[in-house]
């Protein structure tokens, strides 16, 4: 991958997917090797929303690399609270830092943000926008599981909202991959989503009953669906419940079939689903420091 | 149209935008900037009868010629418009509106939790699509009522 920020999947081709992907491979091979490639390397951490998956594995993937992190710590603790601009705490995080990782409520707010900062910055999710590395690890995760041409996907949930999903589905456009996304109508793919997967090409189904396609399934990946975008909680548990999955549910899937989250869930999942083949997704979230290392690896030899 | 006809006089100098959808003459007024307090002659004729359109719309500001800017925001709302340039009370300049490639710093995003509506130094930018505009920073697509947008200063 060329030195640049990722602030969204589309800008990820298949070779930069694959490039990433099997540098995750190798390190997960031999973590050791890697252990010293980054020993002065910064990164700056700025999340401006509670994270813990994306948070962490990018503050162990750099120590991995044998760098260290900053973090500007919660909002409340920053400066953000005496009103800087986004612009302005990251033109001077970048001053700390040899690449920078934003989270921010806002849906563009990485795309402003790397017009103004000449470090590598990588989006760690804007509002139902972008989430750009969780779909290298999610990619990463399906090929090590199911392979990612000839591909048969689905993704339930919260499809509108969830920036998990946006990113996922713009990069599996890159792979012989058949989508079927199910959910409420209420919480249907947004129309700009649609739109970019139209204009790639993309084999794309929409359903609101997982049982229509459950059995053709290579890969189920389930989202959260938040209780905050229901009027009331009835609405919700009645959405919820559909929309969840269970052993019983399981039993007209295909033995070999994976079910991804990415996490952190709350009903979607029964944990009585978590002890069989099909759960992946504990594994799906350790495969973000691989990963992460794969892509800080690249982008700061890159930068060298 | 003869002259005894004429609804709004004659200019000298300035522009004349003719056949304007019909009703959307005071959203052409916005984009221009014009309100009444800056002082430009302005006169507004709105669903007039016209041979090619039915009813049209049609703007007639003393004393200026517009900015490119201006130029591609109009194209978006009154795309079978024509602008005329006037000087001297001739048309020097008839010009047929192209739709741009984008437009910068003059619709607002309607998505509420766009980074360009936060307190953010950033100007708003759309790419233009083939049946509306789409926000370059959180993707969202308009298509309908764009006049509505229009980020009047």
């Amino acid at each position: 991958m060329r030195h640049d920020h990722l602030t969204s999947a589309k800008q990820l081709s298949r070779a930069d997917i694959e490039s990433v992907l099997d540098r995750a491979a190798e390190i997960d091979a031999d973590p050791a090797a890697f252990g010293d490639r980054h020993r002065d390397a910064v990164l700056g951490l700025c999340f401006y929303e509670p994270s813990t998956r994306t948070k962490m594995s990018f503050e162990t993937a750099i120590k991995r690399l044998g760098g260290d992190a900053v973090d500007m710590g919660t909002v409340e603790s920053s400066s953000v609270t005496k009103g800087e601009s986004l612009a302005d705490t990251a033109r001077v995080v970048e001053g700390y830092a040899d690449a920078l990782v934003l989270r921010h409520p806002s849906e563009g707010a990485a795309k402003m943000v790397s017009e103004f900062v000449d470090v590598p910055l990588l989006n760690a999710g804007d509002g139902a926008g972008h989430h750009p590395t969780q779909t290298l690890l999610d990619l990463y995760t399906i090929r090590e599981n199911a392979g990612l041409d000839d591909l048969t996907i689905g993704i339930m949930g919260d499809l509108k909202y969830g920036r998990t999903v946006h990113s996922l589905a713009y990069a599996l456009t890159n792979f012989d991959a058949d989508q079927h996304f199910v959910s409420p109508e209420s919480l249907k793919l947004p129309r700009s989503v649609r739109y970019d997967l139209h204009d790639s090409g993309a084999n794309v189904r929409e359903h609101t009953d997982l049982d229509a396609v459950l059995s053709s399934l290579d890969v189920l990946y389930v989202t959260r669906i938040q209780r905050e975008r229901f009027p009331d909680e009835n609405e919700y548990r009645a959405v919820a419940g559909e929309y969840g999955i269970d052993l019983e549910t399981l039993e007209s899937a295909r033995d070999d079939l994976t079910v991804m989250h990415p996490l952190p869930r709350v009903d979607e999942i029964a944990p009585e689903v978590d002890g069989t083949d099909y759960a992946t997704y504990f594994e799906q979230a350790h495969n973000g420091v691989p990963v992460r290392m794969a892509l800080l690896d690249q982008l700061l030899e890159a930068d060298r | 149209m003869s002259d005894h006809e004429l609804r709004v006089s004659k200019i000298r100098d300035g522009t004349v935008i003719d056949h304007i959808r019909a009703g959307q003459a005071l959203n052409v007024l916005a984009i221009l900037g014009i309100r009444g307090a800056s002082g430009e002659t302005v006169s507004v004729g709105m669903n007039v009868p016209s041979d090619r359109m039915a009813s049209k719309d049609i703007v007639k500001v003393e004393g200026r010629e517009l900015s490119q800017d201006e130029v591609d925001v109009l194209s978006l709302i009154a795309p079978e418009a024509t602008i005329n340039i006037v000087r001297e009370y001739e048309v020097v300049e008839k010009q047929q509106l192209e739709s741009p490639d984008r437009v910068v710093g003059v619709l607002s995003c309607p998505n509420r939790n766009c980074i360009t509506n936060a307190d953010e130094p950033v100007e708003t930018a759309f790419d233009v699509l083939a049946d509306g505009v789409r926000c370059e920073y959180c993707e969202t697509i308009v298509r309908d009522d764009l006049a509505s947008h229009i980020a009047v200063e």
